[in-house]
């Protein structure tokens, strides 16, 4: 369990957390979810003891990141978000290495991460530089879980990887889940918060929400329509100015339409023939996280 | 103390997995050798040189050829025009004109007393002063001839008794540049490879990010530090004693001293440069920082060290600046017990002063390397 009270960091003028109070729960998957420059990697690296916050403190399974780190070391596994493994040695000498530095051997820690390591085992004489972005991330995953670690916090550990390494990981993140491992995760993908069990909207170092994800798109208040339609631009602009407590948004291809009261979708259909959008399709749809995630944003005002 | 093995386990994996490393530890060490100490001699041979005798006696043609039979000269031209030889000083073709005018012999003769002009390129004004020196003594050579030839010729009125020098060179009878140069070669090899290459190793570290992974393992600071320098001091140690063997057989370099002292001098010397490295480390955040960084204070270490102008001609505060450059006792002490064979005691006071400086250097490194990492 990671308790988080009251924390700040501020790096020069920029405050990259502000005052955050959070509870991690022990033996499941707690997704931070926010986009670039939300604070993920700054309170990743509060976490694992690689910084020290101006203000507040950090309980990871009862001890102090700043004043215990070193117990907090031995029990923690870290992923950082970029490729942090030596490049110039092979994918078993890099296990090997991070093995004995917690003093124990890859042949004895072998059982824990065969269900990661195996799928980069053919290539263990291979060069860390030379792998692929997916074997990359499996092989960083090993040597974050060789020394069977309580904590593993993986900081946006499936940034730059396809989409089938993606699924394949948030498999293995299940597995680990299924031992009793406590997995902190980041991520700027809305796709992925729906695996984990608790998720955390983080914008500009502020915790907008903290909740099951199922929970999150449950509590969304308001009427949510995909807009379909040519002349994308002029549609967006032509709905935001229909009435006021309306928010449009682009959503892939489509347009995210939310109302803040039950609308008439005939008469929207009306406004917007009349405006020259001929063929235009209106349907309503569930709210995924990204919704959330942005009427959390404007509502708080951090737009 | 298992931890520190296991990281220089992997850093000996990394460095000679290194393509460019092993090429830098073997090669280097033998270009340098070979280039430097032949090149960068201080004795000058063969310098060319012009002859305007606008006199044209056998008085001056024996002055000519007295320039003609000295070793240092080439005479690449005679002419009577002094305006063209200055013309090839201008530009470069030359770097000496000696001018000999009209009634040389007559002046000579009549008043015992002539002159001649010498002209001297001097852009580099230490070429200058040596040919210079070079061309007065072949002129005092012919002078004392011609006393001699003359008997009780007004002249000895000048010079009237000769005070004849004998000198002998010791630690280096033969004036061998090669012996000066090979020492001086090795202190700055052994010093880049101690301060260059860990800070461009540690550096790199923090570059790639893999600092990141270390640090939120149990490894400790020092640790990490140890297992850093450690390679870095048995590699420029064993630099030390490639270069010194290479001098042997390249160039004969005599070993009058204690090997042993040498290397418990170096490997003090070692910690000092060392720990520069690691400074250096603390102040970058990439390699191409570092290169520049190290640049500057490496090239103002050599250049004081005393490597090819003497650290004594050095003006009294560059003296008492060097008392800071550990280059210049390294420098000092290796020139010493190779060349002079001197012995514990006479470079004890050197001892003490670098072990002070490396505890300062590696204490304000280890310092410096805590707070910002």
């Amino acid at each position: 369990m990671i308790s988080i009270s009251n924390i700040s960091k501020t790096f020069g003028q920029i405050a990259a957390l502000s005052n955050i109070t959070l509870e991690i729960p022990a033996k499941q998957i707690f997704g931070f979810i926010g986009p670039d420059g939300a604070g993920k990697t700054t309170l990743f690296r509060l976490i694992t003891t690689l910084m020290v916050p101006d203000s507040g403190a950090i309980l990871v399974n009862g001890f102090d990141t700043v004043k215990e780190y070193r117990r907090i070391r031995m029990f923690t596994g870290y992923m950082p978000g970029r490729f942090s493994l030596y490049m110039d040695l092979t994918v078993e000498e890099n296990l090997n290495f991070y093995a004995t530095i917690f003093g124990t051997t890859l042949e004895k820690n072998y059982h824990l991460i065969k269900s990661v390591y195996s799928h980069i085992e053919p290539f263990r004489k291979r060069l860390a530089g030379k792998l692929s972005g997916g074997m990359k991330q499996k092989l960083a995953l090993s040597c974050a879980l060789i020394h069977n670690p309580e904590i593993l916090v993986l900081d946006e550990p499936t940034t730059g990887v396809d989409a089938v390494s993606r699924k394949e990981f948030w498999e293995l993140l299940h597995e680990l889940k299924q031992k009793g491992m406590t997995i902190v995760v980041s991520t700027p993908y809305m796709d992925e918060a729906a695996k984990c069990d608790t998720i955390a909207l983080v914008h500009k170092g502020r915790l907008l929400e903290t909740d099951k994800p199922g929970k999150i798109t449950g509590s969304f208040k308001e009427h949510l329509f995909a807009v379909s339609g040519e002349n994308q631009f002029r549609l967006i602009n032509d709905l935001r100015n229909y009435q006021p407590g309306v928010s449009a948004y682009l959503f892939g291809q489509a347009i995210h339409l939310s109302f803040n009261t039950k609308p008439d979708i005939n008469h929207l259909k009306m406004h917007l023939a009349k405006s020259g959008h001929g063929d235009v399709k209106v349907e309503p749809i569930m709210p995924s996280v990204e919704d959330c995630f942005i009427s959390s944003m404007t509502s708080s005002g951090n737009h | 103390m298992q931890t520190i093995l296991f990281i220089l386990q992997k850093e000996f994996l990394q460095i000679f997995r290194n393509k460019t490393m092993l090429p830098i530890i073997v090669l280097v060490p033998f270009i340098q050798l070979i280039i430097l100490v032949n090149a960068a001699t201080l004795e000058m041979k063969r310098i060319n040189m012009e002859v305007v005798d606008n006199d044209m006696s056998s008085s001056s043609r024996k002055l000519v050829d007295r320039f003609r039979a000295s070793p240092f000269f080439s005479i690449t031209r005679t002419t009577f025009s002094i305006k063209e030889a200055e013309k090839d000083l201008l530009e470069g073709r030359t770097g000496f004109v000696l001018h000999i005018m009209p009634g040389f012999e007559e002046k000579l003769g009549k008043e015992s007393k002539a002159s001649v002009q010498l002209l001297v390129d001097a852009v580099n004004g230490m070429t200058a002063s040596l040919t210079n020196a070079y061309a007065q003594s072949v002129i005092s050579d012919y002078n004392s001839d011609m006393v001699k030839a003359r008997g009780g010729n007004a002249f000895i009125s000048i010079m009237p008794k000769t005070i004849d020098i004998e000198s002998s060179y010791w630690y280096n009878p033969q004036l061998n540049f090669k012996y000066y140069m090979v020492p001086g070669i090795l202190v700055i090899l052994v010093s880049m490879i101690g301060a260059f290459l860990t800070a461009l190793n540690i550096v790199r570290e923090k570059e790639t990010g893999t600092i990141e992974q270390i640090n939120v393992t149990p490894i400790r600071k020092y640790h990490f530090i140890i297992g850093k320098l450690i390679p870095f001091w048995i590699i420029a140690l064993f630099e030390l004693a490639f270069g010194l063997f290479l001098g042997r057989i390249l160039f004969g370099m005599p070993v009058v001293g204690s090997l042993g002292l040498l290397f418990l001098f170096a490997s003090v010397y070692l910690l000092v440069v060392l720990g520069l490295g690691l400074l250096l480390s603390t102040m970058a955040q990439s390699q191409q920082q570092v290169m520049f960084l190290s640049f500057f204070f490496l090239i103002t270490f050599i250049l004081m060290s005393g490597i090819f102008t003497p650290a004594e001609s050095m003006p009294a505060w560059g003296q008492k600046a060097n008392l800071l450059n550990p280059f210049a006792y390294f420098m000092r002490v290796i020139r010493m017990i190779l060349l002079k064979g001197s012995g514990f005691k006479d470079i004890a006071g050197d001892l003490i002063s670098i072990t002070i400086f490396a505890a300062i250097t590696l204490g304000m490194a280890i310092w410096r390397y805590r707070k910002a990492a």
